[in-house]
């Protein structure tokens, strides 16, 4: 019947390593927050008892009707904005329809022919240079509800029966499909954390991996370079984390261009990868192409969009990720590294303007703190930024501390220690602790001269030109004064003692 | 002779509860002896409420001895096709795979006639998932015609049309989604309504397609019509099809009668395709518009001919989508099997009946790969084609006239072994569905050849309700057959 | 033209009826007989004309996004053929082949 459509296994002849090329295209779907569903008022929440935030709409029952959450087509407006994409000016819902139990009504309401927003495309920063990605489209469905199978592994394959929960069923989703213009398991990684972000600044979703609020799936497939077709496309399912993204594609090329170095046929299949194990199994072939039979859902209305409602929009669009990496260029100077795991995040990007703000020197000193001691802080406590008892004024004094002279950077790391405990200022903690730096000149001076009469040898080695013992006789300086000299004035002092 | 209280239409029940000589616990007690009495020969109902209905009776004479009456028609009891969700009743959109479902909510139309006190009077008989032109498809048995129990009463909504007809309600709501209101009405002489779509909300009405289907009501009398209608009608936030406007004021203006109105009568539905007593008395009627001061001139709607292929190919593939949620998973009874996919097709293929099967089957393959284009696609195209031509006349003329089914009741079993026979029922009524516009079946008197009624059709431009019902009342006055002698089977 | 075996099979598969042997033959020669004389549409030539997907036309009907009651578990699960720990309980799932 020719209603058929068939992906067949693509036969290769044995390729030569070096002219092999991966592509791979993105599949990404984002949970809105809204607070209530798409089509329905019930609750958008995660977790919570099985089957309590229903309603005759999201459980399918005979009869019911949906209704469109209107704050979920600006917010998948928003995020067509955001990649560059043309926002249609009629658009429409469609049935995709298939049987699976946790959809109840066994078709999905999704957007086929006329999506809110199509022909996209982001910029991607990569180290080799800036990759174009093209977005194909943007729409907005339904989520479908959550399965437990039970009897086996906790999968499918080898359950004995599957029990429903509805409480997902009918939550705003929105996919965002790219052309196959990514070319490495790296850049696929990059593009996923940088839409991550854009989301995020968008303030759309939660964009939580682990909770299902982002999800991806990818397609590679690895072909001779310059062949026209397509090689087999590889469908990749379950990667659960950023990280995971890079893993599983990694292995997938890597498991691809084996095979076709070893003159093995691909087949067009679904894998699913395995966290522990970082490798895909296959989990079923893609021989047939699922007859959805869409159709324009004829319980809802075309949508169309005034151009001055998108203008609005775009005027009031908040700040992205790569705006803000472009103005904190300008503004602060930071290097790259710096600007990309500061800006991860919406909550990072804010602390650390805010500390930024509050600090009058150079902007730098500030996240050089945040990155190198405040994260490592936070992560063995296992509590984000939100939950640290620091504000950003308070860093940005504990530095100007630092600046001033009044304790030493040494000391400022347990200054810092103490803060993060109590939540107290920086010079509150200073003073109870007893850690003002000794800056006061004259009694430097004469520890100083203490120090050049016990140390001889030392000193002369410096007198005649070994600059680095003073590195020693800094040491002997702190020793005396149980390390609450100013370091740097100790060697001001020093220097000019031996220096003349 | 007054006729009894069960002939009297809610219009005069109203007038009578209103002036203290009846109650509504009377009016309802006098209903449940009557259907007791023509049940057996009609089998309209698929689930009898007596006891609720009472309750909600008592409950509206509490009201009205208190002077807090909710509307002229508080306590007249209304009859619903078992299509309308009703919270804590049983609801069996007539199939055996919703059997035993209770829902947890009402459909807005019996919201509606609810708070405007109208208690509910029983779930009435219907071809399942309202497919089908008679009533034989119900997935439990057939309903019958009060004026001929041989015969069937129409369909889909003819356990309303029928226990209407008989007397055992005074009002009842049916569907219409290809003629489904207005045949049945034809068919038992009494006056049927699809509204424009969206005037009434679907929302609580069991989907069969849904870009064709309306709640409409079925009553004895054209006043007793517009009044059900506009207590149901208007805007619903619950149902995204549904018109921004309030209900139509219909009462308004009824008798102001059809002098100078033109009336268009269909070229395409000439002679040939009717019974010739049916014609006889179509063209009678139209005599009788004429006398009535309206001018007739002939229209051509050329694309109505393709209508029934347009529709046998849209309604079957709406519906083949919105049966895909009676799988046995969430509700209704499951047949037992050793996994989702067998549990789904043994479920489905025991408990839908052969027509519900065969629409199920035509609208899926219309929608597949690569017959979408020239199936599904084409007939939305021809749909438009139908509006376009109804524009078109509607500029020349105020209403279309026309029969409303080609030949009156037909016998239980004469239809059923052939199904397009059956969809051939349907030709004058569902270009209308098609369209969307409003049209509605007012009875015209009996065939001379059978003695069975005949229904004229009226069909208006969208959102014309109003000067429909009043040509309608205008004709219906005029004949004086309704709530004569003749004008009631004798059952 | 016509509809075969096969594609009845299809179909019966896509839309989960569990269809008898003579169930299927009585069905492919209905579907034929419908088919073809609904089919008669696709002789016409439509190319200019547009789909009429609502009677009326209806634009942009939503609403806020607010949220109201949902039904308690066990008014979700009243009618339920199976349930177990308040969740829905269906047979073994497989993939449609």
């Amino acid at each position: 019947m020719d209603g058929l459509r068939r992906g067949a296994a693509q036969p290769m002849s044995v390729a030569h390593p070096h002219t092999l090329e991966t592509t791979i295209g993105l599949e990404i779907h984002v949970e809105l927050a809204t607070a209530s569903k798409m089509f329905c008022g019930c609750k958008v929440a995660f977790g919570g008892e099985p089957n309590t935030r229903t309603c005759p709409v999201c459980l399918g029952l005979p009869g019911s009707l949906p209704v469109v959450n209107e704050r979920a087509i600006e917010f998948t407006t928003r995020i067509g904005l955001a990649f560059n994409c043309s926002i249609a000016s009629r658009s429409l819902f469609a049935r995709k329809n298939y049987f699976y139990p946790d959809m109840p009504k066994n078709y999905q309401i999704s957007q086929y022919e006329l999506p809110l927003a199509t022909q996209g495309h982001l910029d991607l920063d990569t180290e080799s240079g800036p990759v174009g990605v093209g977005i194909t489209r943007v729409h907005l469905e339904e989520d479908t509800g959550g399965s437990l199978h039970i009897g086996g592994s906790g999968r499918i394959a080898d359950s004995e029966y599957s029990l429903e929960d509805y409480n997902r069923a009918g939550t705003a989703l929105v996919e965002i499909v790219t052309e196959p213009d990514l070319q490495t398991a790296e850049q696929a990684r990059l593009f996923v954390a940088e839409l991550r972000a854009i989301v995020e600044a968008l303030g759309v979703s939660d964009v939580r991996m682990e909770e299902g609020s982002l999800r991806v799936d990818a397609n590679i497939s690895v072909r001779r370079a310059g062949e026209v077709e397509h090689g087999a496309k590889v469908e990749v399912k379950n990667m659960n984390s950023i990280r995971s993204v890079g893993r599983a594609l990694e292995y997938e090329e890597e498991r691809q261009r084996k095979a076709l170095e070893a003159g093995e046929m691909l087949v067009q299949e679904t894998r699913h990868f395995d966290e522990k194990t970082g490798t895909t199994s296959s989990l079923r072939t893609k021989e047939y192409a699922f007859d959805y039979r869409y159709f324009p859902e004829p319980d809802l209305v075309p949508f169309e969009a005034a151009d001055e409602w998108i203008d609005s929009l775009r005027a009031n669009q908040p700040e992205l990720p790569a705006e803000r990496r472009l103005r904190w260029k300008q503004t602060y100077g930071l290097p790259p590294g710096d600007v990309v795991v500061l800006a991860a995040s919406k909550a990072t990007a804010v602390w650390f303007e805010a500390a930024a703000s509050a600090y009058e020197g150079d902007a730098k000193k500030v996240a050089n703190w945040i990155i190198a001691d405040l994260f490592g802080r936070l992560n063995e406590a296992g509590i984000g930024l939100a939950e640290c008892r620091i504000a950003p004024a308070q860093l940005a004094g504990l530095v100007g501390l630092v600046d001033d002279g009044a304790i030493s950077g040494k000391q400022a790391k347990e200054v810092l220690g103490h803060m993060f405990v109590t939540g107290d200022d920086a010079a509150q903690v200073v003073r109870e602790k007893g850690l003002e730096q000794e800056s006061d000149t004259a009694v430097l001076a004469a520890v100083v001269e203490e120090v050049i009469a016990e140390n001889s040898e030392a000193a002369d080695k410096v007198r005649a030109g070994q600059l680095n013992t003073i590195g020693f006789l800094v040491g002997r300086v702190m020793r005396k004064t149980k390390g609450s000299a100013n370091p740097k004035l100790v060697t001001e002092l020093l220097r000019a003692k031996l220096s003349g | 002779m007054k006729p009894e209280l069960h002939w009297r239409p809610a219009t005069e029940l109203a007038t009578g509860l209103d002036a203290g000589d009846l109650t509504s616990v009377e009016l309802t007690e006098a209903l449940i002896r009557r259907c007791d009495d023509v049940e057996p020969r009609i089998a309209a109902f698929l689930q009898r409420t007596d006891e609720l209905s009472l309750e909600s009776a008592a409950a509206a004479d509490g009201r009205r001895a208190r002077g807090e009456a909710l509307t002229p028609w508080d306590g007249i009891p209304v009859a619903y096709k078992d299509i309308f969700v009703t919270r804590d009743v049983a609801t069996t959109a007539g199939s055996r795979i919703l059997e035993g479902w209770v829902p947890p909510y009402d459909a807005t139309v019996v919201e509606r006639c609810s708070a405007a006190g109208l208690p509910m009077f029983g779930k009435t008989n219907l071809d399942q998932f309202a497919m089908g032109s008679s009533t034989e498809h119900s997935g439990f048995h057939p309903s019958r015609n009060p004026w001929d129990p041989a015969r069937v009463p129409g369909g889909s909504s003819g356990g309303s049309a029928a226990v209407v007809a008989a007397g055992g309600v005074p009002w009842a709501w049916g569907t219409d989604t290809g003629g489904s209101v207005r045949q049945p009405a034809a068919l038992c002489g009494i006056v049927g309504v699809k509204p424009t779509y969206g005037v009434v909300s679907r929302y609580g009405m069991v989907a069969f397609a849904s870009s064709l289907d309306q709640a409409g009501p079925l009553t004895r009398t054209v006043e007793d019509a517009a009044v059900l209608l506009s207590t149901a009608a208007g805007h619903d936030p619950r149902d995204s099809t549904s018109v921004p406007d309030g209900p139509p004021n219909l009462l308004e203006g009824l008798g102001e009668g059809i002098a100078g109105k033109r009336i268009g009568v269909v070229k395409e539905f000439g002679g040939e395709g009717s019974q010739p007593g049916v014609r006889a008395r179509i063209d009678a009627a139209y005599g009788r518009l004429e006398r009535l001061g309206a001018a007739l001139e002939e229209v051509s709607l050329p694309s109505f001919k393709h209508a029934i292929p347009a529709y046998y190919l849209i309604a079957p593939a709406e519906a083949s989508s919105n049966l895909a949620r009676y799988d046995g998973v969430r509700y209704g009874p499951r047949h037992a099997a050793p996994d989702i996919v067998a549990m789904n097709s043994k479920t489905r293929a025991d408990l839908f009946g052969a027509e519900v099967k065969r629409r199920i089957m035509i609208g899926t393959y219309a929608l597949s790969a690569g017959y979408y284009d020239a199936y599904y696609g084409k007939a939305q195209r021809v749909r438009t084609l139908i509006v376009e031509d109804l524009k078109r006349a509607y500029e020349r003329v105020d209403l279309i006239v026309c029969p409303t089914s080609p030949t009156t009741a037909f016998k239980l079993g004469e239809r059923t072994e052939d199904p397009l026979s059956m969809y051939l029922s349907d030709i004058y009524t569902v270009p209308v569905n098609l369209a969307g516009v409003p049209a509605m079946s007012v009875p015209c008197g009996t065939s001379p050849d059978d003695g069975l009624p005949v229904g004229l059709q009226i069909i208006a431009p969208v959102l014309g309700e109003r000067s429909m019902f009043r040509a309608a009342y205008a004709f219906e006055q005029d004949l004086g057959w309704t709530g004569s002698d003749e004008g009631r089977p004798s059952l | 033209m016509g509809i075969d075996r096969a594609a009845v099979d299809y179909v019966a598969r896509l839309a989960r009826l569990a269809l008898d042997d003579d169930e299927r033959d009585r069905m492919r020669a209905e579907l034929d007989a419908i088919l073809d004389h609904a089919g008669r549409i696709r002789a016409l030539d439509l190319d200019g004309v547009e789909p009429t997907l609502h009677p009326l036309p209806l634009l942009n009907a939503g609403r806020p996004d607010e949220v109201a009651p949902s039904l308690s578990q066990a008014e979700a699960l009243c009618n339920a053929p199976a349930a177990e720990d308040g969740r829905f309980r269906v047979p073994r799932i497989i993939e449609d082949a």
